[in-house]
């Protein structure tokens, strides 16, 4: 027998759950967006994001509240993702897939290495971005910041849908992902474009950072790996083309690891990662697609 | 002034040679076509224009060297259509046809160019929602002009656009650039393999063999030359 008050605990789980998931959900779109465009998984994307967290952290310590830091790292990230393209990733624009694999693999390293070496190692804490007050809703207290977290999380990946759909420029980065060669021909200038795709998933990445580093209390140069590789699974099990898909997996990861850490004594939070690392060898082994992914396909 | 010309192109990928150095004009508002065997050199004259492979010697358009990047020659009023005519099959013929005025800003122009190549092309207005690898063959070469028209070009580059369509879908094609070229004015330079049509629908006309310009002339005198007649007309 359940009773009433462990369904509020189950609801109260769930939604904290899907908060965890929304930050996944924003690094794993992020991931998507580059996998779409170059065809490499960005090993480095979970520490650009930490690098932005400890930029805004940095504004907050200056006198800044949350929000215009918030806005100011959102925007410089864009910027900086643009530049780490150009300087970076350009270079070996025509190479193999692996080449470009292990070159954000090394940008992962010197963007760690160059965080401890700007911020010491002494962990930080940053304000929070909501009211620390519960809410009622239909009985339940929920946390302000959990709904603020999921609500955030979902209007940027919204935003980013937008534009992709509808905007001209968007259309265009979608044709030079798909074709770039056809993309060429119609005066599309493709390499602008990928630099502008690690623009935008820098900037979504920020929003994943300084959504997940709040309610953590406190945070170090290291704070965003776990948060990467839930993001990877939530991918992977969305099918890691397919951004909807990424949303979808990355909320459904979220809840089911709160809930398994919650309720599955033995599990605690110190399985969660391995709970993930399952997730994605399972995905793997049994459907590679993923749930909305298309099958596979060899890029030529 | 040709509105364009090529001055000793030679263009090779890796040890081949697929351009030995030639010299090739399409005059304002002409329609030109490039005859050849397989292998001649046809495909590579084309993509020497559009900058898809390393070139030596010059390219002129409008009076001024074009340059080597395919997405500037797009911007400088070129359209290429590429054989396997280079849609986007994943997305919608809405989308294919405004990727096409990507390079412009004239809103209203590109929103007029629109509604004509959808009344030119009515089957398109009717799979405007579909996916572009969704169409039948004949529909894709349809759209693949649609789209370069979008581009608003004063030069279009067709490279074997009968290939895998029924002889009436053809000969539709080429009326529709006919229209184009008499109405509008548009230059065209076009490859093919199907040399009898090619030279009926065009002014004039080069013969390329390993690389090299074999006879360059008007069309109607090339259709009475004996060896073009021998080698690509077959009578």
């Amino acid at each position: 027998m359940v009773g009433a008050a462990d369904w509020a605990g189950v609801a109260q789980q769930v939604v904290a759950g899907l908060s965890s998931g929304g930050t996944y959900a924003t690094l794993a779109v992020a991931l998507v967006l580059i996998y779409r465009a170059t065809g490499v998984v960005n090993f480095a994307q979970g520490e650009l994001a930490m690098f932005s967290t400890f930029v805004a952290w940095t504004l907050t310590q200056h006198g800044f509240s949350y929000w215009p830091a918030f806005a100011l790292t959102v925007a410089a990230s864009f910027g900086g993702g643009i530049a780490l393209e150009r300087v970076v990733i350009r270079p070996v624009e025509r190479a193999s897939v692996l080449t470009v694999a292990i070159v954000t693999i090394g940008v992962f390293f010197v963007v760690n290495g160059a965080a401890f070496w700007i911020w010491s190692p002494q962990v930080k804490s940053m304000p929070n971005a909501f009211s620390t007050r519960p809410i009622r809703i239909a009985g339940v207290a929920f946390s302000i910041s959990d709904l603020g977290i999921i609500g955030v999380s979902l209007l940027a990946v919204l935003l980013l849908w937008f534009f992709f759909r509808f905007t001209k420029l968007g259309l265009a980065m979608r044709a030079a992902a798909l074709n770039p060669e056809s993309s060429r021909l119609t005066g599309i200038r493709v390499s602008w474009m990928i630099a502008l795709g690690w623009g935008l998933a820098t900037a979504l990445g920020a929003v994943a950072g300084l959504m997940a580093a709040p309610p953590l209390g406190s945070f170090d140069q290291n704070f965003m790996q776990p948060i990467l590789l839930y993001a990877f699974a939530g991918a992977v099990l969305g099918g890691i083309d397919s951004a909807l898909g990424a949303v979808v997996g990355s909320l459904a990861l979220g809840v089911f690891l709160n809930l398994l850490g919650t309720y599955v004594s033995w599990v605690g939070t110190d399985l969660r990662q391995a709970a993930a690392l399952a997730v994605i060898l399972g995905v793997l082994l049994v459907r590679p697609a993923g749930l909305f992914g298309q099958a596979l396909v060899r890029r030529v | 002034m040709p509105l364009l010309e090529l001055r000793g192109v030679a263009a090779r990928y890796g040890p081949l040679q697929a351009l030995r150095g030639i010299d090739l004009s399409v005059g304002e508002s002409e329609i030109v076509a490039v005859l050849g065997a397989n292998g001649a050199g046809k495909t590579t004259t084309l993509r020497a224009i559009s900058a898809t492979v390393k070139t030596s010697g010059e390219v002129v358009f409008a009076g001024e060297r074009l340059p080597g990047r395919p997405e500037a020659v797009a911007r400088a009023g070129i359209a290429h259509v590429p054989e396997g005519r280079g849609t986007f099959a994943q997305l919608s013929v809405d989308e294919n046809l405004r990727l096409g005025a990507h390079v412009r800003r004239d809103r209203a122009g590109v929103k007029a160019d629109y509604d004509r190549a959808l009344e030119r092309f009515p089957i398109l207005a009717e799979r405007r929602r579909q996916a572009a690898g969704t169409l039948s063959g004949g529909e894709q070469q349809q759209l693949a002009l649609a789209r370069a028209l979008m581009q608003r070009p004063r030069l279009l580059l067709l490279d074997e656009p009968s290939l895998g369509l029924a002889p009436r879908v053809v000969a539709d094609f080429f009326r529709v650039v006919a229209e184009l070229n008499e109405q509008e004015g548009l230059s065209v330079l076009v490859v093919e393999q199907n040399a009898r049509l090619a030279l009926a629908s065009s002014s004039r006309a080069y013969v390329l063999e390993v690389g090299r310009v074999a006879v360059a002339g008007a069309s109607a005198e090339l259709q009475r030359h004996e060896s073009v007649r021998r080698s690509y007309l077959g009578y």
